[in-house]
C-alpha cells in the first residue's frame, strides 16, 4: 500500500495533467475560450478566456496534491507537474495547429485561438516556453495552498472568488450605481475605462484587501461578536432581525429603478425561475418525485391567461377578462392537471416516474402546437395580445413595474414553501422522500399526500406561467420545451434540494448569470453539464444545502415559529 | 383475555416458494408474543402480511374483533398496528425529533391549509406534537439527541428511536423484527428490558421476532416456532426449550448453540 502510494503519486499527477490539458484544449476547439476572450476580468491584462485556462489548470493541479498521505514536498512536486503536463499538451496541441490544419475539422481552431493561446507572443518558441512557465508557477502557487493554514486558505479562496465575481458582473454594478453618479466618480478607478470591461488592477487589488481584512477582522473578532449577539435581550435580537428584514424588503423595492429596464426586465426572468424553481422543490426537493415534465404546468398557465384575456387564437373563447379575473384560473387549471398527472404515476417510482412526467411535458407542448386545437390556442402562432396586470387604473407592462407583480408572486410562494417544509404535510413529503414503504407503514396515505404535493407545485408553476404570458403578452407552444423543465431541475440540484434559500441561489446562478453575460448563454448547457457533475462529486448537498431544524434546545422560540411557520 | 390479533391459516406465496404456510395464531391482549424460527423461515414475511405490505393468498387477518385483511399498510396503521424493521429503517435524513413528528401523523390533522395560514388550531397541534416528541424522546433515553440527523445516531440510539416512532401513533400493539440484531450482550439485555418495560408502562401488545433464543425465552409469554414457513410448534418458554422438532430445525441450520442458553 505505502509502496504503491510512493510510486504511483507521479503517474496520478502526469495523468491528471493530460486530462486537464485535453480539457483546456477541448474548451479551445469547441469555442469557448475564443468567445470567453471577448470579455476582460482584468481590464486590459487578463481576459475570461484567460481565466478559463489558468482556472483549468489551478483546479487541476489543486486536486493532484490533494492526497493528504503524502508529505507536502511530494504533494506540491505532484501539483507541478499536472500543471507542467497540462502546459505542454498546450504547447503540442499549438504545434500540430502550426503544422496541419486543424481548422477543416474544427472551425474553432481558429488563428484567433491560436493568438489567445500563445499568450499574443509572435516568437513561437519564446511562446511555449512562457506557456510552461506560466503553467509551472501558477500550479506551484495552486499547490502551496495546502501548506497555507485554513485561515489563510479562507483568504486566498475567498478573495480570488469575489475579485471573479466582481469582475463578471461589473456591468451590472455599474449600470445599478449610474443612479448615483457621485458613488460612480468615486469608484471609477477600480473599474477598467469606458469601453472596457472588467476591474482595473487596483481595484482587484483592493477588493481583494477589503475581502482579506474582512476575514483577518471576522477571525480575530467574529466569535467575540456573534457571542455579544447571542447575549443580547430575545427584544433587542428581534428588533436587529426585524431591521434585516426591512432593509433587504426595501432593497427589493426599489431595486427596479436601481436597475433600470433591461436588468428589471433580467431580474424578472430570474424571479419566473424562482417561482417555478419554489414549485418544483416541492415535488422534487420536498417529496422526492422526480418530475420532467414541470414546464407543462407553466405552458398551461400561460395558455389559461393567454386564452381568458384575448379573443383566443382564432374563434371562440371571446372572454377578454383582465389579468386579475384569469389569474386564479390559471393556477386551477394547473392544479387540476397537475392532479390528473398525479393519479396515474401514484405507484410509479423513480426513473419511471421522470420518464412519464417528461412525456406528460411533450404532449401538454404538442397540444398547444397540434392543429386539431389551433382555433383555440393558435398552433405554432400562439395567442397574441395578452392582458398586462393593472393596479388601479396603472398599466403594469413595463419591466420596471411587472417586477413587483412578480416579487408579490415569489413572496407568496415562498411563504407558502416555508410554511408547508415544518408541517404535518411537509413531514410525510419528507418522509416518502426517504423511504415510502415506511412512510406508509407510519399512516401517511401516500395517494393524498403524493397528489397534494403535484398539486402544490403545479399551483407555482401555473402562477409562473400566467404571469410569463402577461410579461411576453404572447405565448407560443416553443417556449415550453423540455429545457425549461430542466433548467429549474438544474437550479434546484445546485442550489440543494429542499433548501429555499437554495432556490433562490440557484435560480440567481443559473438564470441570471447567463442573462448577464452573453458569452455564457452560449455554452448555457455545457456549463449546467458540467456545473451538475462538479456538484454531484463535490458537493451532492447543494450551494445552500437544506437546513437541519433544531428544535429540541429552542423549544420556546421555535414553538411558535414551527407551528406558525 | 381477549385475543387482540387472530391469523386463520394465512399463506403467503413468491412463486414457487411458500414463505409463510396455512398459518394460525392467536395473541392475547397485552401480551408478549415471539415468533422465532432459523432464517428464513417466513418471520419478516408473516409481519409484512400483519401490516399490509403483502396481501396473503389464502386467510384471514383480524384485529381488535374486524377484519385488516386487504387494507393497505397506513390504514392498518390507523386501526393500531406499529412496527420496526429488522434491519433499521428510520427517515434518516430527518431529525430524531422530525422521525417521531412523522410517526404522530396519523394523530394529526392539519393539511394544506392550517398551516399556510397559521391557523389556532394549526398552532396548537403542532406544539402538541413537538411536546409529544420531546416526551417520547426521553421515554426512548435519547433526550438531548433530538436534533441529529437519525442516520448519525449511533446503532443502539437508531433502534430506540425507530421504536419511538412507532410508538408515537399510539399503536394497540407494536411488532418488533429482531431488535436486538446486531447488539453485543449489554445491549442486548438492556433492549429486553425496554421491551418489558414497554408492555408494563404502556400496556400494549408486543409481537416479537427473534432470531437470538435467549431473549425469547426471557421476555415472551407465548412462542410460535417457523420452520419453511409452517408453524412447527408452539406454547409456553417452556414448552419450546424441550421441544424435539424446534431442536433439530435449529440443528438442521447450525445454529445449535442459540437453544441452550
Ligand atoms: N419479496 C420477496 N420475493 C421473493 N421471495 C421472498 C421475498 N421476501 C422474502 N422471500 C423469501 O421468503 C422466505 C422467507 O423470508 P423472510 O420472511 O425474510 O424470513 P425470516 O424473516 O424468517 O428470516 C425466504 O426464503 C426469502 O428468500
Ligand atoms: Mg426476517
Amino acid at each position: 500500500m505505502e509502496q504503491e502510494n510512493t510510486t504511483s503519486w507521479w503517474r496520478k499527477a502526469i495523468q491528471s495533467g493530460v486530462i486537464g490539458g485535453i480539457i483546456a484544449i477541448l474548451a479551445g476547439l469547441i469555442g469557448m475560450i475564443e468567445s470567453f476572450h471577448a470579455r476582460d476580468i482584468i481590464a486590459g491584462r487578463i481576459s475570461m478566456g484567460e481565466t478559463l485556462l489558468l482556472l483549468i489548470v489551478i483546479g487541476f493541479a489543486y486536486s493532484s496534491s490533494r492526497n493528504e498521505q503524502l508529505p507536502i514536498s511530494t504533494r506540491v512536486t505532484s501539483g507541478v507537474i499536472t500543471g507542467v503536463v497540462t502546459s505542454l499538451m498546450i504547447v503540442l496541441f499549438l504545434m500540430l495547429g502550426a503544422a496541419v490544419n486543424l481548422r477543416s475539422i474544427f472551425v474553432n481552431a481558429s488563428p484567433a485561438l491560436y493568438k489567445i493561446l500563445t499568450l499574443e507572443i509572435a516568437n513561437t518558441s519564446l511562446a511555449y516556453i512562457a506557456i510552461i512557465v506560466i503553467g509551472a508557477v501558477v500550479s506551484l502557487a495552486a499547490s502551496l495552498v495546502h501548506a497555507a493554514t485554513p485561515f489563510w486558505k479562507r483568504i486566498i479562496s475567498s478573495g480570488f472568488a469575489i475579485v471573479l465575481l466582481l469582475a463578471l458582473l461589473q456591468d451590472l454594478i455599474r449600470i445599478s450605481l449610474t443612479p448615483f453618479p457621485f458613488i460612480t466618480s468615486v469608484l471609477s478607478w477600480m473599474f477598467g475605462r469606458r469601453g472596457q470591461e472588467g476591474l482595473s488592477i487596483l481595484g482587484a487589488i483592493v477588493v481583494f484587501l477589503i475581502v482579506a481584512g474582512a476575514i483577518y477582522n471576522d477571525a480575530k473578532n467574529g466569535a467575540a461578536r456573534r457571542a455579544r449577539r447571542e447575549a443580547l435581550p430575545e427584544a433587542a435580537k428581534r428588533t436587529r432581525r426585524w431591521v434585516n428584514w426591512g432593509l433587504l424588503g426595501l432593497f427589493l423595492l426599489i431595486w427596479p429603478q436601481i436597475a433600470g429596464p433591461v436588468l428589471s426586465d433580467v431580474t424578472n426572468s430570474v424571479g419566473l425561475y424562482i417561482l417555478m424553481g419554489l414549485g418544483l422543490n416541492i415535488v422534487v426537493g420536498y417529496a422526492g418525485l422526480l418530475d420532467l415534465g414541470y414546464v407543462a404546468f407553466y405552458a398551461l398557465g400561460a395558455f389559461t391567461m393567454g386564452v381568458l384575456t384575448t379573443t383566443g387564437g382564432e374563434i371562440f373563447f371571446d372572454v377578454r377578462w383582465t389579468f386579475w379575473e384569469a389569474l386564479p384560473f390559471a393556477v386551477i387549471v394547473a392544479v387540476l392537471a397537475g392532479i390528473m398527472l398525479g393519479i396515474p404515476v401514484l405507484k410509479i417510482r423513480g426513473d419511471y416516474l421522470a420518464i412519464i412526467t417528461l412525456g406528460f411535458g411533450e404532449i401538454i407542448r404538442i397540444m398547444f402546437l397540434s392543429d386539431f386545437l389551433k382555433p383555440y390556442f393558435g398552433g405554432s402562432f400562439g395567442i397574441v395580445s395578452i392582458a398586462s396586470p393593472t393596479i388601479g387604473g396603472i398599466v403594469l407592462d413595463s419591466p420596471q413595474t411587472l417586477y413587483y407583480v412578480i416579487l408579490a408572486a415569489c413572496f407568496v410562494a415562498l411563504f407558502v414553501a416555508h410554511r408547508l417544509r415544518d408541517s404535518r404535510i411537509g413531514r410525510a413529503w419528507k418522509a416518502i422522500r426517504e423511504d415510502e414503504d415506511v412512510a406508509q407503514a407510519m399512516g401517511i396515505n401516500l395517494t393524498a399526500t403524493k397528489l397534494l404535493a403535484f398539486a402544490t407545485g403545479a399551483a407555482f408553476g401555473g402562477l409562473s406561467g400566467a404571469i410569463f404570458a402577461a410579461k411576453l403578452s404572447t405565448v407560443y407552444p416553443h417556449s415550453f420545451t423540455l429545457i425549461t423543465s430542466i433548467n429549474v431541475l438544474a437550479l434546484i440540484i445546485v442550489g440543494g434540494m429542499g433548501s429555499l434559500p437554495g432556490v433562490i441561489v440557484g435560480g440567481l446562478l443559473l438564470a441570471g448569470l447567463p442573462e448577464l453575460l452573453r458569452e455564457f448563454s452560449e455554452y448555457r448547457l455545457l456549463i449546467f453539464g458540467i456545473l451538475l457533475i462538479v456538484m454531484m462529486l463535490n458537493k451532492p448537498e447543494g450551494f445552500v444545502p437544506e437546513a437541519v431544524h433544531k428544535r429540541e434546545f429552542h423549544e420556546d422560540e421555535n414553538l411558535s415559529h414551527a407551528a406558525g411557520g | 383475555m381477549a385475543n387482540i390479533l387472530t391469523t386463520e391459516t394465512v399463506t403467503k406465496r413468491f412463486g414457487g416458494l411458500t414463505a409463510v404456510n396455512t398459518l394460525s395464531i392467536e395473541i392475547p391482549e397485552k401480551s408478549i408474543y415471539s415468533v422465532i424460527g432459523p432464517n428464513g423461515a417466513g418471520k419478516t414475511t408473516f409481519f409484512n402480511c400483519i401490516t399490509g405490505f403483502y396481501k396473503p393468498e389464502e386467510g384471514e387477518i383480524v384485529f381488535n374483533g374486524r377484519s385488516i385483511l386487504g387494507l393497505s399498510s397506513d390504514q392498518i396503521n390507523h386501526r393500531g398496528i406499529s412496527r420496526t424493521y429488522q434491519n433499521i429503517r428510520l427517515f434518516s435524513n430527518l431529525t430524531a425529533i422530525e422521525n417521531l413528528l412523522v410517526g404522530q401523523h396519523p394523530l394529526m390533522k392539519a393539511t394544506l391549509f392550517g398551516p399556510i395560514f397559521g391557523t389556532a388550531a394549526t398552532k396548537r397541534e403542532e406544539k402538541a406534537a413537538l411536546e409529544e416528541s420531546l416526551r417520547l424522546l426521553n421515554f426512548i433515553g435519547l433526550a438531548k439527541k433530538g436534533d441529529l440527523l437519525a442516520r448519525n445516531l449511533p446503532y443502539g440510539d437508531q433502534r430506540r428511536l425507530e421504536i419511538g416512532r412507532a410508538l408515537a401513533s399510539k399503536p394497540k400493539m407494536l411488532l418488533l423484527d429482531e431488535p436486538t440484531a446486531g447488539m453485543n450482550p449489554n445491549e442486548t439485555e438492556e433492549m429486553t428490558k425496554f421491551i418489558r418495560h414497554l408492555r408494563d408502562e404502556l400496556g400494549i401488545t408486543i409481537l416479537l421476532i427473534e432470531h437470538d433464543m435467549r431473549v425469547v425465552m426471557g421476555i415472551s409469554e407465548k412462542i410460535t416456532v417457523l420452520d419453511y414457513g409452517e408453524k412447527i410448534a408452539e406454547g409456553t418458554p417452556k414448552d419450546i426449550q424441550g421441544n424435539q422438532r424446534v431442536i433439530e430445525a435449529y440443528l438442521g441450520r447450525g445454529t445449535a448453540g442459540q437453544v441452550n442458553h
